[in-house]
Parts: structure tokens; sequence; C-alpha cells
């Protein structure tokens, strides 16, 4: 039973890495870009939340999708003001322009919001369900279920919709993708704007259970990077899996071993599977 | 090579003392230098204590009839030195052990200070009291709790503060206090943060036990950046101690709090070792689901005429909040080292020592709840000790020891359950 209740807590957490990771693997598969802002995204996402709690009220839907939006055009502002502009120089000054960004990012959240740690005032969502023994907190369960659900979202709107068509053309293939008509400088915003999206949701659904300060976007970021790399770059299903996975042998080997361990055994796993199939678990080689 | 280094050290030492040598003259001053992280991530402690200690300059410096349990508050300046007043100067070290070692160099031998005070984290007060013992300056630790600053056979090293052995003592002896009164204390368990800090108390709090014949029925070792600590707590939950000691930091105690909420879990009794519990946003983030929790502190604002009660209003009045546990400790210090300058009557760095080793404070003539202020051979004071606070609604209450305590304790604590 205990076991089960430990499984539980893994793949609730697992889900929420899931849906953060997303928007990594995303830019990633669209551009060719790296974006190690990530984590700062989601770590803005909670901050929005939190103040949408405070001036407005309101339940997770109200403060998710508030993140949600004003993640999206934070996303497409990055975009238009930064991204554009250093995907003509070289692949240094790429890395280095994201890598400031996190810095600019968080060092003005640290400006803002001060280095104390804060969490969301009780919302509506509270308590905690009994399911034949195992005790699943509604917040995080509410968290899970919504980030596997936008995860998939996101997998079938880049699979089985028309924007998701000209997004993966002009990831393809962008001079072709022009030819078609497609504009792929409007796509590409569209893509960052999703990937600062689903982190801010990220943020949001997570704030509900963790407290925060403005550094917590490293511990995510790095998060993030290893769940995009195990599920191979690119592949929103394969950020799905590895989430979850990575979640799964962190409270486990946190149960069996002790929880200073579970960093250990998460990275060696990791390792070793690059080792056997550097793409990643279902990436294309 | 040897020989080379203690003839430098030698001179630099005998030229210290040159500059120091002339005792305060009729206007004169004694120069206190004090090493606090004033930015930095631990900037708010750091500003705090500085406040703290002007403060206590202000209350040795000038009259203070209203606080005349406290050595040297009556009088204005040092007496016994011609009524000399205390000069502070105060440097940044940033919370960087390097930074400590250069300023504590800067301040003895650029500044002329006579005694040094600080440094907030043990590993900067571990490198700048080594540079105090080289010039052979007095250096008074009023914080940092690591083991390892005192027993290193260094002259002129003394330290205020309780440490983490004394933490660990104080809970034994409130165990059993707790048993005599007929309550079951037949397991603790300990849950500490794994650097340096949560590592070294919760060892000692394993060793005491240990000599206590308390069984310790399980020990949770872990990262303070965790997001998840379902499975420590369910692990908790198996054990069933009756007291689970928690040596945190902020967002890993408020997730621990919020998780054994979730998961239903609720010992008899959880114990902060300070740090996390009392963060300002602890209290914000659970009140409502950890009422009754404990917690240490050595300070108390006591009742309202109090000699505590009015140094507290003193520091309200120049910060606007209350003072609190850390920067309480330091400004102990402050006073043990004031009263240490003022036997000495002179600033010669021997007299200092020899007059800080002489020290005897009793109960009654400290700010802080310690036991008195006595120091071992090796700079330890023996006497320090710390009270147990509860929480209640939003604020800590003083329950322990009971001649202190102003709220009787609560047993088992209520948690959410109201």
């Amino acid at each position: 039973m205990l076991l089960a209740q430990v499984i539980v807590g893994g793949l609730l957490l697992g889900a929420i890495y899931a849906l953060f990771s997303s928007g990594l693997t995303l830019i990633w598969g669209m551009m060719n870009f790296i974006n190690f802002a990530h984590g700062e995204f989601v770590m803005l996402g909670m901050y929005v939340a939190l103040l949408v709690v405070v001036w407005l009220g309101g339940g997770p839907a109200t403060f998710g999708f508030a993140a949600a939006f004003a993640l999206f055009v934070l996303g497409v502002i990055v975009y238009a003001s930064l991204i554009r502009h250093v995907m003509r120089g070289p692949m240094l000054a790429q890395i280095l322009s994201t890598f400031g960004l996190a810095l600019l990012l968080r060092y003005t959240a640290f400006w803002i919001f001060s280095a104390n740690f804060v969490s969301l005032p009780q919302v509506s969502l509270s308590g905690t369900l009994n399911v034949g023994g195992i005790l699943m907190p509604v917040p995080q369960l509410v968290a899970g279920v919504a980030a596997i659900a936008l995860t998939l979202g996101l997998h079938l709107l880049l699979t089985r919709t028309t924007v998701g068509s000209q997004l993966l053309a002009v990831a393809e293939d962008r001079n072709a993708a022009m030819l078609m008509g497609i504009r792929p400088d409007r796509m590409q915003a569209l893509a960052w704007g999703l990937a600062a999206g689903s982190a801010g949701i990220a943020g949001a659904l997570m704030a509900v259970s963790y407290p925060w300060s403005p550094s917590v976007g490293e511990t995510f970021g790095l998060t993030a990077f290893v769940v995009v790399t195990l599920g191979g770059f690119g592949s929103v299903p394969g950020a799905m899996y590895a989430g979850l996975i990575i979640g799964l042998i962190q409270a486990l080997s946190a149960y069996w071993l002790g929880p200073i361990y579970k960093d250990i055994v998460v990275y060696a796993l990791f390792a070793a599977l690059l080792w056997l199939r550097p793409q990643g678990l279902m990436g294309k080689a | 090579m040897r020989t080379a280094s203690a003839t430098m050290a030698a001179a630099l030492a005998a030229a210290a003392i040159l500059m120091s040598c002339p005792p305060a003259d009729a206007a004169g001053t004694v120069k206190i230098g004090i090493l606090w992280p004033l930015t930095g991530n631990a900037a708010a402690a750091g500003q705090a204590s500085k406040a703290a200690a002007e403060v206590a300059a202000d209350i040795v410096n000038n009259k203070h009839p209203e606080l005349a349990d406290l050595p040297l508050a009556a009088t204005e300046g040092l007496p016994n030195q011609g009524g000399a007043k205390l000069e502070l100067t105060f440097v940044d070290h940033q919370g960087n052990p390097s930074l400590a070692q250069q300023l504590a160099t800067r301040l003895i031998t650029q500044d002329a200070v006579h005694v040094l005070l600080g440094a907030y984290q043990s590993s900067c007060s571990f490198t700048a009291t080594a540079v105090a013992e080289r010039y052979g300056i007095p250096f008074m630790v009023g914080e940092s709790a690591a083991l390892n600053i005192t027993g290193r056979g260094f002259k002129w090293v003394f330290r205020s503060t309780p440490i983490a052995s004394d933490y660990a003592a104080t809970y034994m002896r409130f165990f059993d206090d707790l048993k005599k009164e007929g309550k079951k204390i037949a397991s603790i368990a300990v849950v500490n943060e794994n650097t340096d800090y949560g590592t070294s108390v919760a060892d000692s709090i394993e060793v005491a036990a240990k000599k206590n014949n308390l069984p310790v029925a399980i020990r949770i070792p872990y990262s303070a950046s965790s997001t998840d600590v379902t499975a420590q707590v369910l692990q908790l939950k198996e054990k069933q101690p009756d007291v689970v000691i928690f040596i945190s930091y902020t967002s890993d105690s408020i997730l621990y709090m919020k998780a054994m909420k979730n998961l239903d879990y609720m010992p008899p009794m959880v114990i902060g070792d300070d740090t996390g519990f009392s963060d300002p946003s602890f209290i914000p983030a659970v009140a409502d689901i950890a009422q009754g929790a404990m917690n240490r502190s050595a300070w108390d604002i006591g009742k309202p005429g109090s000699t505590t009660y009015k140094i507290n209003e003193m520091y309200k009045a120049k910060t606007g909040r209350d003072l609190d546990d850390t920067s309480g400790r330091n400004m102990q210090g402050f006073l043990v080292l004031a009263d240490a300058l003022n036997r000495a009557g002179s600033t010669e760095p021997e007299k200092i020592r020899d007059a800080l080793a002489k020290t005897d404070l009793k109960p009654e003539q400290l700010m802080m709840g310690y036991n008195g202020v006595k120091f071992d051979a090796t700079g330890q004071n023996t006497l320090a000790s710390t009270y147990l606070i509860q929480l209640r609604d939003k604020q800590y209450q003083l329950v322990w020891p009971e001649k202190a305590a102003t709220t009787k304790l609560d047993w088992p604590m209520k948690g959410w359950k109201q």
C-alpha cells in the first residue's frame, strides 16, 4: 500500500514535469533552438498565479489561464524582440541570448518580489481524496490530470490540426513552407507563445502545492532539460513519458534508498540511457 | 619556512599591539570591528544584526538607567576606561569566507580595531577567527553554530551563542521533563537537510539521544531543494515516532507541513530547529495546519516593563520590526564583549583577552535566555542554552522551560484539527 502511494505521488509530480518540458521540446523541434530561460518561464507562471489570486481571487481555472495567457504573450514578445534577431547570429549568440534572458528574468523577479519564499494563499482547491487507502491530495491530483490533458492537447494540436501542420512544415523546411504561403515568422512566434504558455500554466499548477522563490527556475530548468533529452529532443509524447518516468524514479529511489540518493539514481539512469540510445526514448536517430 | 612565517606573525602581532597600545584617552574610543553579510543571500539577517548592534552600542554609550540589569547600561561609555565610547566599524563579507578573511585582516591592520565580532555564516566565522588568532586580537562569535569554530586550540576566540550540541542537550532535557509529567516519548525521528547545518545538528541530536537511551526510530537526510517529500512523510508515518525534529530550511519546512496534512499524518509533536520554522514566510504559509508546532529561540520579548521588552521597543523604534533570535544572539555577543572591554580597563589585547576569559555573567544580566556566560578553555560559553516556543494562532509563545514560560505547553499538537 505504501508503495502504491509512493508510485502515485511520483506520477503526479512527473505529469507536471511532462507539461513544462513539452514547451522546451517544442521549441527545439521547431527551430533547433535551446531555450535556457524555460525554467524562468515556469517561475513567472507561479508569480502570475500568485498576483491573480491576491488581486482578483478565483480558482485554479482563473489563475491557470491567466498564467498561460500572460506567458504566451511574453513568449511572443521574447521571440519578436530577441530570438528572431539572434537566430541570424552564430550558435554561441543563440545559446547566450536565452542564458542572458534567464538571468534578466530571474533578477528582475528578485527585484520585484524579493528573495523570500511565497506560497499561494489557500485556494478553493484543497482536501485529500482517499481512493482505496491511497491518499491523493486534490491540488496535486488536479494539477497532474490537467498537466497530462494539456500535454496530450499540445500533441494533438501539432499532429491533427492545420496550424499544427503549418508549424511542422516550417520546422521541416522553412523555404518550402514559405512557397506554400505559410509565414514562418508567425509560426515560430506561435511556437514560442505555446512553449512559454505551457510553462506558465505548469508553474501555476505547481504553485498550488509548492512554496517558491525567484531562484526556483534553476531547478525546473534543469529538470526540463533532463526530461527533454530522455524523451528525445523535439518529441512531445517523448517528454510526457520521460516526465512520468523521472517523477516515478525520483519517488521510488527516495523511498527505497533515501532522498539524498534520488538525483544520483535519476542521472545515472539518464547517462546509461543516453549511452544506449543517444537520441532519447522517442527521438529520431 | 615555518620560522619565517612565525617571525612574520610575531612581527605583525607586535605591530598590531603597537598600533592599539595607547589606552583610550579622555575623549577616547574603543573600536569594534564587525563582520556580517550586509548584502547577498543572508543580507536580511546581517542588516537586522547591524541594527541590533547599533542599539547595543547606544545602550553602552549612553545612560539607560531603565535597563540597569544589564552591565554598562546605567552609565555612559566604559567607566573603567575613563568613560570611553564604543565605535563600530561594519564590513560586508557577503557570505564569502575568503572575503571575510581579507576584511578581518583589513580591520586589524588598517582600521586598528581593538576587538572583532561576527560573522553569521559558520564558514565565514571559521576563516575570520583564524585571522584574529594570528594577529592576537580577541574575536567574539555571536551567532555561528558549527562545532569546529571553537576547539581548534585558539586563544583569542570566544563564542557566547549556544551551538549544535547545546541544542541537542536542550531537546533531551525537554523530553525528560515531559516524561516526568507522564507523557510518552518512546522514540523520536530526525529529518535534516543534508548540508553542514542540518547534518551537524542532526548528528548532535543522535549522539545525545543515544546517551539518554532514547531510540531514534528513523533519520531522514534530504536535499533542501526537494519538490516532493511524500515518500519521506510516508516513512515517518510508518515508524510512528512520538516527536519529529526537523532541521530544515524554508521551502522544505513548508513543504513538509503541507505534505503531512495531505497524507493525514500528525505525530504527537513536531519540533523545528529554528531556521525554516523561524523564516518570515513560514507562519503565513502554514499557520492554519501547523498549530502547536514547536521551535527554539533564546529570545523572548517578555512582559511589558521587562528589560527585554524595553530593548525590543528600542529596536522596533529603529527598524519597525521585533527583535528576532538571530540578531538577539548577536546583540548579546556584543554586550558580553563590551562588559569584558570595560573590565579590562585597557585596550591592550592581552588584557581584553584575560577579561573575556574571566567573564561570569548571571542570567539576570543577560537579554537572552542563557543560563549565564562563562567561557571554557576553548572559548565556548558553557552556560549557553535556549528556550522552546510553540506556535499559537499566528505567533510563537514561550512554553519551556517552565520557569520562563509565558504559556502552557499544548501536547499533543493540534495541527490542522482546530
